[in-house]
């Protein structure tokens, strides 16, 4: 802990432990684990140990080096330095087949499932010694023993592609059990969860600890690392900042040793009130909208967006949320209703003209709507400025220019990247989502429609992006926070409206908004969870 | 068994890799052809010798190259062009079938007028020719999604089919009408004649100047344009192109129009510069459209690098035509050229992947070896 200041104050709290509670032989170690990329120390010199029979949370920030270390036990990559003990002997992996062998499973964020497959067909596929036809009929039995005992139920004969995204991650820890996984790693495993289905699967991973089988839980939320994990250990910028017990620390202590410094997610402080007299900078009249399979999605909906306001918009998923975010950036054209920014009507159902109008988008799906992964910073800042000058001089670009710009805004919004002319698919989700907000500040939009805007981002970048957000609205701007997490819309929003079926059937204060009354309003599904 | 290798993901590609790889996928081309002539008990370095000297040491061999070289260069622009916006575009065989239907035609029909009109006007025509073939394929993609690679496959057939009924099963314009036996087409007028352009013994094809031009320009065109741009995009990205409110459909019509008319000018350069008639047999034959397929993946779809793989593929094919006799066996060029082809592809793997020997050194000198630092304080 020579390094690192601020967390040993914390950790001093926190019991930060070289040999917790020292556990006899600790199931996996690793000490001294280094690995270099081009231009990057993923982890430089991590020290991990997890013992046996316990779930222990591995927690950092995005590009913390969470998923290099992971990668390593799991022999995907081999460290550059450093050494690897299961059960007190040193190993070696070669490959990802090496790993499995010594009983190390895992089950990536993304599933590696043959999705025309039965589920015992892809058990099957991963059996060591393969297995034939005949066999899989066993197999049937084996996995529905499995389910019943580990809570994994899954109908064996279903083909992949017709199960939940819940059900296909139960296959992928089948399938792990079945090679005889001793160590289980699982990466960010709740983040395509349900809140029920997170809970049922934190019951399963205490049934698999409970025989002796290590689980180590990667995960940048810190609710689920205090409800699930015996300890935890937190990496920052590739190196081992401390490994506490978790009943000894409160997710406040955990947020701090993960990013160095109090983070605190409370109401945002606001420079100017918002004038309820003030003409509306955005006026939202009876606007409808069909999803793409055509059927009704957004209702008559109306609001009108004053300047310097944050309004948030909540919701369950799937309630008309993207279609009126689509439908006011010019991306889905309305079947009704009207839309008018500073006092003139938009043209509807054209992005460009919605851009013309002032109305910027930061759309939920960032790296496959917002930005062109493979191309540059660079290019990626111009996406919509390209047409006109100073970044086009007739039909030519100004590569000049553009790279110019590129290079201002990544200082302006801090992101960081070798150069302008970096592809954003190799940056860190934080700094993705810099690039794009850069890119929607710069065209000094009139109205900001966010949505999900902090969504899959670790504790530093949701505080950077929270922060902006807050900027616009101070600097006068219109704010649309169209999300899906209550407590980000209880610290940001003047106002809250709330849809359900597609319909706005709440439109809330923001000294009335409770978690509880917003969630009576987005309805009898609606889940407030309590973070923290 | 397992491979003593490993392949990495590179997480960059370095730019001197895309030179090297092609360079030493070249090489070792010529080291298995090496082989191959060995065992056939040939001396590789004098059959290298040759071809090198029949395709590109003596001036006239040079003339034989460009000829060879420039339908090539159109056809692989073709596809580069398509290809670079991910649309994949396999019907420059029958788009250049397209633009040599319209360009003799126009050679027929205008043989008498002063060469420039001549040859401008099949130009044009050459172009219009391949487009309008293209744009078949690429309405239907834009307005119904219809697969393009399967629409042009489809109509290099249907164009095929066409140029056999314009020469062989009917009496069109375009089929000489006083030859007897064989039937073929008809000569265009003198004017249409491309004569070549001479430097000291060398004749360069005008066509083939056209093929450079048209490469400058689309290279021009995507690297420095907003329609450059917003192709590039596309490509990467559909869903952010509609995002920044670029008009896909439109640019997947402008795309396919820019490819069909790169292959239909090459058909206008075989009519005017090479064959002077609408030779459907000798189009069918010579596989200028998947050759060009060849030609762009191995130029990674860069358009002047696509006209400098053309020259190459040219050389070697000319070096054949030349060389074939008792002592040089036909099928030992098109070993070579499927050598390098192969080596190329395989190549490519070279410019993504590093190869590491899975020697398990590391993870155990570090346990012990002095030059690591020391294990951290802390741990």
């Amino acid at each position: 802990m020579s390094t690192a200041d601020p967390a040993q104050a914390v950790a001093a709290g926190g019991e930060p432990t070289e040999h917790p509670g020292s556990p006899p032989a600790a199931a996996v170690r690793m000490s001294g684990i280094v690995k270099r990329f081009p231009g990057v120390v993923a982890n430089d010199g991590v020290d991990f140990a997890a013992a046996l029979g316990e779930v222990h949370a591995l927690l950092g920030e995005n590009g913390a080096g969470k998923s290099t270390l992971s990668n390593i036990l799991t022999g995907l990559y081999r460290p550059d330095e450093g050494r690897i003990e299961l059960d007190g002997r040193a190993v070696h992996f070669d490959s990802p087949r090496d790993a499995l062998a010594a009983g190390i499973g895992m089950v990536h964020q993304h599933f590696r499932l043959v999705p025309t497959f039965t589920v015992a067909e892809n058990v099957a596929l991963a059996d060591p010694h393969g297995i034939g036809r005949r066999q899989v009929r066993h197999l049937r039995q084996e996995l529905a023993a499995m389910g019943a005992h580990y809570g994994l139920a899954v109908d064996p004969d279903a083909r992949v592609w017709q199960l939940s995204v819940g059900e296909q991650q139960r296959v992928e820890l089948l399938k792990a059990l079945h090679r005889g996984a001793r160590v289980l790693i699982l990466d960010e495993p709740t983040a395509v969860l349900t809140p029920q289905e997170a809970d049922a699967l934190f019951v399963t991973l205490r049934a698999m600890v409970a025989e002796g089988r290590t689980v180590v839980f990667i995960s940048h939320k810190l609710h689920e690392v205090k409800a699930v994990s015996d300890r935890v250990t937190v990496l920052r910028h590739g190196r081992t900042v401390g490994t506490v017990d978790t009943a000894s620390c409160t997710t406040t202590d955990l947020a701090r040793l993960m990013v160095g410094r109090d983070v605190v997610f409370r109401r945002a402080e606001r420079a100017h009130p918002v004038d309820p007299a003030a003409a509306p900078l955005m006026r939202v009249r009876g606007v409808s909208a069909v999803n793409h399979r055509g059927q009704p999605a957004v209702r008559q909906a109306g609001f009108e967006l004053r300047p310097g306001e944050i309004l948030g918009v909540a919701g369950v998923a799937g309630n008309g949320q993207r279609e009126l975010a689509e439908a006011i950036t010019g991306m889905r054209r309305p079947t009704a209703g009207s839309i008018e920014v500073g006092g003139s009507p938009v043209r509807l159902g054209s992005v460009r003209a919605a851009h013309a109008a002032g109305i910027a988008h930061v759309p939920e799906d960032r790296l496959h709507t917002g930005l062109a992964p493979s191309l540059s910073i660079a290019s990626n800042v111009v996406l919509t400025a390209y047409r006109r000058p100073p970044a086009s001089r007739g039909p030519f670009l100004d590569r000049g220019y553009i790279r110019r710009h590129a290079t201002e805004l990544m200082s302006r919004f801090d992101v960081r990247a070798p150069g302008p002319d970096t592809p954003v698919r190799l940056l860190s989700g934080g700094n993705v989502q810099k690039v794009l907000l850069g890119r929607e500040f710069a065209s000094d939009p009139k109205v900001l429609v966010a949505a999900s805007p902090t969504r899959g981002l670790d504790v530093g970048a949701i505080e950077t992006v929270r922060r902006l957000l807050v900027q616009a609205a101070d600097e006068g701007r219109g704010v649309l926070l169209i999300s899906e997490d209550l407590e980000e819309i209880l610290a940001l929003s003047d106002r809250v409206l709330v849809l359900y079926e597609g319909r706005i059937v709440g439109d809330v204060p923001a000294a009335d908004a409770t978690a509880e009354r917003l969630g009576l309003l987005m309805g009898g599904g609606a889940v407030s969870r309590d973070v923290g | 068994m397992r491979s003593p290798l490993r392949f990495e993901r590179r997480l960059r590609q370095p730019k001197w890799l895309s030179l090297a790889v092609p360079a030493g996928s070249l090489l070792a081309a010529l080291v298995l052809g090496a082989v191959v002539l060995l065992v056939t008990g040939r001396n590789p370095l004098s059959t290298y010798h040759r071809i090198l000297e029949r395709a590109f040491a003596s001036q006239s061999s040079l003339s034989g190259t460009l000829i060879s070289a420039t339908p090539l260069a159109f056809t692989g622009l073709c596809a580069a062009v398509a290809f670079r916006m991910g649309i994949i575009n396999i019907g420059g065989e029958g788009q250049l079938f397209g633009g040599a239907i319209l360009a003799s035609w126009a050679g027929i029909a205008l043989g008498d007028q002063p060469v420039w009109i001549v040859l401008v006007a099949m130009l044009a025509a050459g172009a219009v020719g391949g487009m309008t073939v293209a744009l078949i394929a690429g309405v239907l993609r834009a307005r119904f999604g219809a697969n393009e690679i399967i629409t042009t496959l489809m109509l290099n057939y249907i164009v095929a089919i066409f140029l056999d009924y314009l020469i062989f099963n009917s009496k069109s314009y375009w089929r000489e009408p006083k030859s007897f036996g064989f039937p073929k087409g008809k000569q265009v007028g003198p004017a249409a004649f491309w004569s070549p352009i001479t430097i000291g013994h060398t004749a360069i094809p005008r066509g083939f100047i056209v093929a450079v031009l048209a490469g400058v320009v689309v290279s021009v065109l995507y690297r420095t344009t907003r329609f450059g741009f917003e192709v590039a995009v596309i490509a990467d990205s559909p869903g952010t192109a509609r995002y920044a409110g670029m008009r896909t459909t439109r640019k997947i019509i402008a795309v396919m129009a820019l490819s069909g008319a790169l292959a239909g000018l090459g058909g206008a350069s075989d009519v005017g510069d090479f064959r002077h008639v609408l030779d459907a047999k000798g189009l069918q034959l010579a596989g200028y459209g998947y050759t060009g397929i060849v030609v762009a993946a191995l130029a990674r779809l860069n358009p002047l690098g696509t006209v400098l793989v053309a020259v190459l593929i040219g050389g070697l094919t000319n070096a054949g035509y030349a060389l074939q006799g008792p002592d040089f066996p036909s099928g030992l060029v098109g070993a070579l050229q499927g050598l390098i082809l192969f080596t190329a592809v395989a190549g490519e793997v070279l410019v993504r992947y590093r190869v590491r020997r899975a020697v398990p050194a590391p993870v155990s000198a570090a346990a012990a070896g002095p030059p690591t630092p020391p294990v951290r304080a802390g741990a």
